[in-house]
């Protein structure tokens, strides 16, 4: 059984119809990176599989289970979502933003909450921040803390959204340093990205999205080095210079 | 000078009254205009047009006509009906008094109150959502603490607001600072140091309020710089 299946996916707004029928499966510990060019719909899948868009049509299913409208707030519990602009709580400490879930979701004890929290942090380099407010923490420091934010509800997989798109350049690598690291440890992600070397390092299984469909997807060997649709070649010989 | 500091002592008389007016108000116009601003953010149809109406309907009318409707039409109606009802067990005039204001600037505060939760970044919401929050509490926990910084202006501003308008409740019964003059005007006929004693005593409670909101909108504006 997949940790993830999409099946028959479709999403539009109004006439405009971003998906046109996906299909997918992510297994566990699989890291899949989602490429292609803005406006072909891969942010849009990411947000289907969580539901923060209403699919038009489709199923999606969790460890073999099928999101609904009466399930889907205990199913998020099980992915975690990181955003391209973090969406940290500006109200809240670092430490908080990890807890405030935890506590209020699972009901888990304020005590070990703040534990896990702290342990978090230095796993993401920043246990020396748990006490700031997000706005004194840099871009990548945001992201990471954001990152932390996902993995303390002990998510089964990680959905990543153009994570390092609104990071200025000399913060990317940090942030996908702690990524790099998930990944080894087994975590479960789908990654939407533009960063190319970072699929090809990381990734189990990239696909190439374009106007609403899959158009390829295989190993990053297969599909970022080797090419064989027309498309592909032509969106990756624009973004590898 | 004697008479107008007479004046003046005379119409702070009537501050408790408008104060705790304003004040009670002011509680039941947030809660209350809370829930007018979720009803209007629900997708339920029928609740946004109720909010909708009832907004129209207040701000259409003025507060006196509300109050005089509030403290005299109502138990006139009931009367028709059979039914025995006083204000006066009911807690005295005071009671529709400060109903009519609270419902009054709940109207008002739904307003700012909508457009304090608008104003929160959507990212918000869906980061509590993807965290497996349901919408009531990423309401509870994450928009409405965020929006209430916002709005904390626009709102000591409408409580300024209120603490004038309470001067239409000395039509219906109430003694506060208006009523206070003006009954002293009646007895002495000194007229105009009982109107500006009125004045006076509105303003030693509506400017320093104004200029407590104006530090703290001056002191948010440099922390939004800052950021």
């Amino acid at each position: 059984m997949s940790m993830i299946e999409i099946k028959g996916l479709r999403k539009s707004f109004g006439d405009l119809e971003v998906l046109k029928g996906i299909d997918q499966n992510v297994e566990e510990g699989e890291v899949l990176c989602i490429v292609g060019p803005s406006g072909s719909g891969k942010s849009t899948m990411l947000r289907c599989i969580n539901r923060l868009e209403e699919p038009t049509g489709g199923e999606i299913y969790i460890d073999g289970e099928l999101i609904t409208d009466k399930n889907v707030d205990s199913m998020r519990t099980k992915m975690g979502m990181v955003f391209q602009s973090f969406n940290l709580f500006p109200h809240k400490s670092v430490k908080e933003n990890l807890t405030i879930g935890p506590v209020n979701v699972k009901k888990a004890d304020k005590k070990a909450s703040d534990e896990k929290a702290m342990e978090l942090l230095s796993r993401v380099g920043l246990a020396d921040k748990a006490d700031e407010y997000p706005r004194n923490l840099s871009g990548g420091q945001q992201q990471r803390v954001a990152i932390a934010r996902a993995l303390a509800m002990d998510p089964e997989v990680i959905l990543f959204d153009e994570p390092t798109s609104a990071l200025d350049p000399e913060m990317v690598g940090e942030v996908l340093d702690v990524m790099k690291d998930l990944a080894r440890a087994g975590m479960t992600m789908v990654v939407v990205t533009h960063e190319m070397g970072f699929a090809k390092e990381v990734a189990d299984k990239v696909i190439f999205m374009d106007g609403g469909y899959i158009v390829e997807q295989g190993t990053p060997e297969e599909v970022l080095s080797n090419p064989k649709e027309p498309r592909t070649q032509d969106f990756l010989s624009k973004v590898l210079i | 000078m004697e008479v107008y500091l007479k004046g003046f002592l005379i119409a702070c008389k009537g501050i408790p009254a408008t104060v705790a007016v304003s004040l009670i108000a002011i509680v039941l116009g947030a809660a209350f205009g809370l829930l007018l601003a979720l009803c209007s953010q629900t997708k339920s149809k029928i609740l946004q047009v109720i909010a909708k109406v009832y907004v129209d309907i207040v701000r259409g009318t003025p507060m006196l006509v509300q109050a005089l409707i509030m403290a005299y039409g109502i138990p006139w109606l009931l009367q028709s009906w059979g039914i025995a009802f006083k204000w006066d067990d009911f807690g005295g005039m005071a009671v529709p008094a400060v109903i009519v204001c609270g419902f009054n600037s709940a109207a008002y505060l739904s307003e700012v109150i909508r457009s304090g939760i608008q104003a929160i970044d959507k990212g918000q919401m869906e980061a509590a959502r993807s965290l497996g929050m349901s919408h009531g509490m990423a309401m509870r926990l994450i928009i409405i603490p965020q929006a209430i910084r916002i709005i904390l202006p626009a709102f000591a501003n409408e409580f300024v607001t209120l603490i004038k308008e309470t001067s239409v409740l000395g039509y219906v019964g109430v003694v506060e600072i208006l009523r206070r003059g003006q009954l002293w005007n009646s007895s002495s006929f000194e007229t105009f140091p009982a109107y500006i004693g009125v004045a006076l005593a509105y303003m030693i409670l509506t400017i320093p309020l104004s200029k407590v909101i104006n530090g703290y909108e001056r002191k948010m504006a440099r922390k939004e710089s800052a950021a």
